[in-house]
């Protein structure tokens, strides 16, 4: 029997599993920490520097050199820990994780092994209104290994590869789940979730797109009720949250197909191809990688400080699930308003200061969801930006206010907010250029609305057969004949008027 | 002026004497290490790389500087000052083991694999002696990644034993040693991972300091296993050594394992003589295994030191007979991990294959030599999963022992006094097809480096066939003012009978 089957299965693009079947997912989670220099050394960790410029012998792993322990990436580590209700390790060390690898200076990396920086924390996730609580095993500190670029797609085949050690060396903790993942949509809401963490607490940028962010993701299937764990796969080169959700789906049915045809699922690593659509074979367990870990002996153990510990304890900001329930009581927002707007700090920070200002926080909830974070969109720009323009927050509260007065009506105001973040002038003095003031005199409307009543005779039929949508489809004209400059509300009042309530004939 | 000749076998303190006087130049005494190793190097070949340009640029700046701080003192009220100690390198040349990266100067460590590696950074150690305006002459020999007990693993032949061309120098530091007891310099630098300063110190003739772990950094020191090794200097009298380490001892940011504390006043503690210390004689440095001579030699000096005022006590090491196999896993697991960079990726020597891992293994396997290659595949064997527990692991347990023991010992003794070797200094080639047999050379000195502690080897006689005997004084941490101050008592006591004024005759006479 054929332990792989040839044909890729089927997979429904919905959220589901396949029938009978329970997923078992962990995740691996490397996050690159934002300190200005390396973890070791003190070169710089800027992104995106031309090949090879961030460089020094310590991060070249050059003969006689030595390693350094950055203290601000100890704090950031201790941070995160913090963060995801970890133990803090009053003693922890470093270790040897050896391996050869043309993108590894020193033929090895220096990790965390048996006594790593923080442990057995968790994280708490709201799926479908229910709360979930996913384990977490360990938070612990490496470096990260220099960028190859081969001539070709991969290492094997291409003529040459070139190494970029300027990432090598820059801090990274990786965060290990149990196996608490139950569907592929968990494992996407988590990573998520812990991203948003990552961004409060001020540690990491996170850019999946960037590497910032790397996730691999382990996962078996078993039959629910069944507590034996199945033969697990890891998945690799998943580069997106989409990716995570998608490549798990597709490991899921791809190894319910094998089980339901009496196969063996193989233990071994698996990567993504986001083109296909399906996870392929990287390589076999059987060739498992015997890393001689040992402890680091150019590295004296970390012996934490408890007060320093509880110093970043309680200067850790508030984190986003806490936000998240602040808002829906403190504003009464409804809880999708709460997730989206609690996603991003900077986004989460431009709400409060916009309420702050706004007597009506649904109605900025929605602008800030609906017109800001499309602004950000179609430019492209990340939310982080809307920390280092405050003057949007005016723009914003300004527009809401026009708005609310009837000096303009909510379409046009979504063309001022857009114009004001644009070019920075106040949303009054682009009203008051492009003379788009809502037109509020009644003699004005009434003209328009008998016009429309006259050009529309269907509608006014059938409003008057008893049909109160007819209204809409009249007010709707007025406002074209106004250029969107009719106050919506006014000519709804003058339409009543003029044809009396709908159903009653004239 | 002084006889030149004779110069070549002064002290640091002498020279720097002559050259604060006026008496010589910084640029005479580079010169003459220049063409005494003309002379006689191609007898020894203790260096790899000689630096003439580099040593003569810096001579000529200690002359400069020699001269400003001539010009200060006497325009100065006091009619003499005292010359600072911090001025006792300036002028003085020197000869670096090439296990110490020097920048823009070839760093071998003694493999072909480094064989054409230009390091852009000096050793701690090296930018410190700099510092001090010592000159530094070139690169010497060793053991390749500075293992074995011989220098007979260089990739780049044979150091030989300037009192006898026939026989080794002892290793690893085997150049640094051959260098100073055949004039080629005034003092060097050796690294000493389990005896690879003392043990050719005591088979050359000279003073050798392994110091504490973790005093003197290193930064730039090509690792063979990170957490024995120690830089340490070779000198022809102990007061010489304590102002080379002074030189280059204390905390470095550059290295973590390097200690937060000050270096004592070590050169002040020298003269105190030994009254009233006690001498801690363990059985098992004298046991089985244990030329007759040597042992007569080192008891005999114990009895002199007793006349000086020193107290003899009984001490025990009941676990010392576990330092070989524990250095022997230890040593090695840490040197396969520290030499796996050199894949031929980016720098030294690239032997290229059809893919990445054949490139990988063919530069290992032509750039390593057998010595080399045995202890990556003892080390890897030791760390690899499954045997971990049972042989790294159980190590560093026993290593704790051997540590408790000496602390144990400190608590009666103030030192304990032991041979450095087993045996003189044995033939080219005697020993090279029999690897524990050399590895059990260092039985007396490699505890030392699993405990962290300081120790010295000084000369304490000769053979009968006239061959250097050293004599090994072991302190707890950080009391190399007290090993080097019962070194000084030796060097007194038994110097004038039966070391001063002998020179190996290929150093005096040439070849």
């Amino acid at each position: 029997m054929s332990e792989r089957t040839g044909r890729e299965p089927k997979v429904p693009s919905q959220q589901q599993l396949p029938a009978g079947w329970e997923a078992v997912i962990g995740l691996e989670i490397h996050v690159e920490l934002l300190t200005r220099s390396k973890v070791f050394c003190g070169c710089s960790t800027e992104f995106g520097a031309p090949p090879n410029t961030h460089v020094c012998p310590v991060c070249l792993g050059l003969p006689g050199s030595l390693p350094v322990l950055n203290e601000k990436a100890v704090e950031y580590a201790t941070r995160a820990g913090l963060a995801l209700h970890c133990e803090i390790a009053p003693y922890a060390k470093f270790d040897r994780k050896n391996y050869f690898y043309p993108d590894l200076p020193k033929a090895y990396q220096i990790s965390q092994y048996d006594l790593p920086l923080c442990k057995n924390g968790y994280l708490e996730l709201r799926v479908g209104g229910k709360v979930r609580r996913i384990g977490i095993t360990r938070v612990h500190m490496e470096e990260e290994t220099g960028k190859l670029v081969h001539s070709t797609a991969t290492i094997v085949g291409s003529q040459y590869s070139l190494v970029d050690y300027n990432r090598s060396g820059v801090p990274l903790i990786e965060i290990v789940t149990q196996p608490d993942l139950r569907t592929p949509e968990e494992a996407r809401l988590f990573l998520e979730e812990l991203r948003s963490i990552m961004l409060y607490l001020g540690i990491s940028d996170v850019k999946m797109e960037e590497g910032s962010l790397r996730c691999d993701a382990n996962i078996s299937l078993r039959r629910p009720g069944e507590t034996r764990l199945g033969t697990k796969t890891e998945v690799k080169n998943l580069n997106t949250f989409r990716a995570v959700e998608r490549a798990l789906r597709h490991e899921a049915f791809r190894q319910a197909a094998i089980l339901e045809e009496g196969g063996r699922v193989l233990q071994e690593t698996r990567g993504w191809d986001d083109a296909t659509g399906a996870t392929v074979p990287m390589r076999t367990k059987e060739t498992v990688q015997d890393y001689r870990y040992f402890p680091e002996p150019d590295i004296p153990p970390l012996v934490l400080d408890r007060a320093w510990v509880e110093q970043i304890r309680k200067a850790l900001p508030e984190l986003p699930a806490a936000r998240r329930q602040r808002f829906e009581t403190q504003f009464s927002l409804p809880a999708y308003d709460a997730d989206v707007l609690c996603q991003h700090p900077a986004v989460a920070d431009f709400f409060e200061k916009a309420a702050a200002r706004f007597p009506d926080a649904k109605t900025v909830s929605n602008w800030v969801m609906g017109e800001i974070l499309r602004l950000l969109k179609a430019t492209g720009e990340e939310p982080a930006v809307l920390g280092a323009h405050p003057e949007w927050v005016d723009h914003l509260v300004g527009v809401l206010e026009l708005v609310q007065a009837g000096k303009i009506n909510a379409a046009a105001g979504k063309e001022v907010l857009e114009e004001s973040v644009r070019t920075g002038r106040a949303p009054e003095e682009i009203v008051r250029a492009r003379g788009l003031e809502q037109v509020g005199d009644e003699a004005k409307l009434r003209e328009w609305v008998k016009q429309a009543i006259g050009t529309n005779p269907d509608a006014v039929a059938s409003y008057r057969a008893g049909k109160a949508q007819a209204a809409g489809f009249l007010v709707g004209q007025v406002m074209k004949l106004s250029r969107g400059k009719a106050n919506p509300k006014v000519v709804g009042e003058l339409v009543q008027r003029e044809l009396g309530p709908p159903g009653q004939g004239s | 002026m002084s006889d030149l000749r004779e110069l070549l076998f002064a002290s640091i303190e002498e020279l720097s004497a002559l050259l604060w006087q006026g008496e010589i130049t910084a640029r005479e005494l580079a010169e003459a290490h220049l063409r005494q190793i003309e002379r006689v190097d191609p007898a020894i070949h203790a260096y790899l790389t000689v630096v003439a340009d580099r040593a003569l640029e810096q001579a000529a700046e200690a002359d400069r500087k020699l001269a400003d701080h001539r010009k200060a003192a006497s325009t100065g009220r006091a009619s003499s000052p005292p010359q600072p100690a911090e001025l006792s390198l300036l002028g003085i040349p020197w000869a670096c083991k090439d296990v110490l990266c020097t920048r823009g100067v070839r760093t071998t460590c003694g493999s072909r694999i480094l064989e054409h590696f230009v390091p852009p950074y000096s050793a701690t150690v090296v930018e410190r002696l700099d510092g001090a305006g010592a000159v530094m002459l070139g690169k010497v020999n060793m053991d390749e990644f500075a293992m074995g007990s011989s220098t007979e693993n260089s990739a780049f032949g044979v150091t030989r034993n300037p009192w006898d061309l026939e026989r080794v120098p002892g290793g690893s530091s085997g150049g640094s040693a051959a260098a100073v007891a055949a004039g080629e310099a005034v003092f060097s630098l050796g690294s000493d991972t389990g005896g690879s300063v003392r043990l050719p110190a005591a088979y050359c003739g000279t003073v050798g300091l392994k110091p504490t772990y973790g005093t003197v950094s290193r930064y730039g020191l090509i690792a063979f296993a990170s957490s024995l090794d120690q830089v340490g200097p070779l000198t022809r009298t102990v007061r010489d050594a304590a102002l080379v380490f002074q030189a280059i001892a204390g905390h470095d940011p550059l290295d973590s394992t390097s200690a937060p504390r000050p270096v004592g006043p070590v050169l002040e503690e020298v003269e105190k003589g030994v009254r009233g210390l006690k001498l801690g004689l363990a059985p098992e440095y004298f046991g089985e295994g244990l030329s007759p001579a040597i042992r007569e030699a080192v008891l005999s000096a114990v009895r002199r030191l007793e006349r000086e005022g020193a107290e003899v006590v009984e001490a025990h090491m009941p676990h010392l007979d576990y330092a070989l196999p524990v250095y022997y896993l230890i040593a090695p697991s840490e040197a396969s991990s520290n030499l796996a960079r050199y894949d031929g990726v980016r720098y030294g020597l690239r032997t290229p294959g059809e893919d990445i891992i054949a490139q990988f293994s063919r530069t290992r396997r032509d750039g390593f030599g057998p010595e080399v290659k045995r202890r990556i595949m003892l080390g890897t064997y030791a760390l690899s999963a499954g045997y971990y527990e049972a042989f790294y692991l159980k190590a560093q347990k026993v290593r704790t022992l051997i540590r408790r023991d000496f602390e144990e010992a400190f608590r009666s003794a103030d030192v304990l006094v032991t041979p450095v070797s087993p045996t003189v200094p044995f033939r080219l080639g005697e020993k090279v097809e029999d690897p524990l047999q050399m590895y059990l050379t260092d039985i007396y000195t490699l505890s030392v480096n699993l405990a962290g502690l300081p120790g010295v080897s000084v000369p304490c006689g000769f053979s009968p066939e006239t061959l250097p005997i050293g004599l090994q004084v072991i302190g707890p941490a950080f009391s190399e003012g007290r090993v080097l101050r019962v070194a000084r008592a030796v060097e007194r006591t038994v110097g004038a009978e039966l070391t001063s004024g002998r020179r190996p005759a290929v150093a005096v006479n040439g070849r």
